[in-house]
């Protein structure tokens, strides 16, 4: 079965082209195409579920370039790369699973597709949805009341990371809050109401 | 996506019963807004006019109700009632503190009574917080927006607040209840009956629905036209 691709693309010439490029080739299919991410599109992106991701960066403003990537991870666990339509700062590409560039062959963009879904697998997809055993550590700090920056010292981590997982907590349970959150480490056993109060 | 065409599909002359089988969330418009039910074959302006409700400010709330993503066309704003918009608004907040959290507090009292006591606890204190951020939220809209809007309206209105403030204050009083779903649907122990689970979550949505729609009001429908008569001041 072909794997299913998500286009993020405002472009109509850009997005029919990658459509028919992977039409062409097999092994991967457009599921979807959005031309941004406002209203429902955030939705759409959590509801469907595609392997791949690819996203024009100019979809998103300025000032939340840098961290699209994790706010679609908070969305979705699929890979996500990005196709550089006019040049972006290098910087603000890494946190992509890959690049695609409008000038690549097409047998080059299927090559870089799939080494992104590799990585990107190798990374994450791999856990699963239940909770890892450092998430649920970290879960039991934020339950206890926590800050980030006490918890990053605790396991000796960095609060970007500790915000990774929270993350992923929030993206696996569902619960954004940290009050919900509390009461799902109680109900899971996680916690002792005793260490709450 | 709302099409244009959708946009003006609603009109003062169709029948109040064929608006209302469109969409049965616009049954809250209607009971809120004080309209009462027996109108038999009237249409929405026959209705509206009896009870003194502007028909097209009536259609405009319905509007957000029935279409997803209906975002307002500029001469609807230029002509809704803006006292007809507040006292839904206000009638609203009664309606969600007085029979919605009433009722889903109800069910969900039922629902946990056979977990165990620190259980139970956890789960009302995490309730009971959200009425009460909901409630506060409400407080501040009724105490602080509405007089002002109200003051606005009788050109009397002080330069201390502008409706701006209240759009970058507009808390998201959402994800708690989002939270309290996602707990009662996945994480509620096996003892728990699934009837009554399955009846605390049309509750849930029901009302998470409804709140949603009623912030789409609140910014799309009553800051913009609030905003206009401020810089016209």
């Amino acid at each position: 079965m072909s794997k299913k691709v998500l286009l993020v693309v405002p472009s109509t010439i850009i997005a029919r082209g990658l459509e028919q490029i992977f039409n062409d080739l097999g092994e991967f299919e457009v599921s979807g195409i959005l031309s941004d991410l406002s209203g429902s599109g955030e939705t759409q992106v959590r509801t469907m579920d595609v392997d791949v991701i690819i996203v024009d960066p100019s979809v998103f403003d300025y000032a939340s370039r840098p961290y699209v990537r994790n706010n679609l991870a908070s969305l979705t666990s699929a890979a996500v790369l990005a196709l550089e339509s006019s040049p972006w700062d290098e910087e603000s590409l890494k946190q992509y699973d890959g690049v695609i560039s409008l000038y690549d062959a097409p047998t080059t963009v299927i090559r870089k597709v799939r080494s992104a879904l590799e990585g990107h697998s190798e990374n994450s997809r791999s856990e699963g949805e239940e909770l890892s055993q450092r998430e649920k550590e970290i879960l039991i700090c934020v339950a206890k009341g926590m800050l980030n920056k006490e918890i990053a010292d605790l396991y000796n981590l960095s609060i970007y990371t500790v915000i990774t997982h929270r993350k992923n907590i929030t993206r696996k349970t569902g619960i954004k809050t940290v009050a919900g959150l509390t009461v799902y480490a109680l109900l899971n056993n996680l916690i002792d109401i005793n260490s709450v109060e | 996506m709302t099409s244009s065409t959708e946009r003006h599909l609603l009109s003062a002359s169709m029948k109040m019963a064929d608006l209302m089988n469109l969409n049965f969330n616009l049954l809250g418009v209607l009971t809120r807004m004080g309209l009462p039910f027996g109108f038999g074959e009237e249409t929405v302006a026959e209705t509206c006019g009896k009870h003194g409700i502007h028909a097209e400010t009536f259609l405009l709330l319905c509007s957000v109700y029935a279409f997803d993503g209906y975002l307002p066309p500029k001469d609807l704003l230029l002509k809704a009632d803006l006292r007809d918009i507040v006292k839904y608004l206000r009638l609203s907040h009664s309606y969600y503190m007085d029979v919605a959290l009433k009722e889903l507090a109800a069910s969900l009292e039922t629902l946990i009574e056979p977990c165990d006591a620190r259980r139970r606890k956890i789960i009302w204190q995490f309730f009971a917080q959200y009425k009460d951020e909901l409630s506060k939220h409400f407080e501040y809209e009724e105490k602080v927006v509405f007089p002002h809007v109200e003051a606005v309206l009788n050109h009397h209105a002080g330069r201390e607040f502008s409706i701006g403030e209240y759009e970058e204050n507009h808390s998201n009083v959402e994800e708690k209840l989002e939270d309290l779903k996602n707990l009662v649907m996945k994480y509620l122990p096996a003892e728990c009956s699934q009837q009554l689970i399955y009846k605390a979550l049309f509750y849930i949505f029901t009302l998470e629905i409804d709140l949603e729609k009623h912030t789409l009001i609140e910014d799309n429908i009553l800051v913009p036209i609030v905003n206009r008569l401020e810089s016209h001041e």
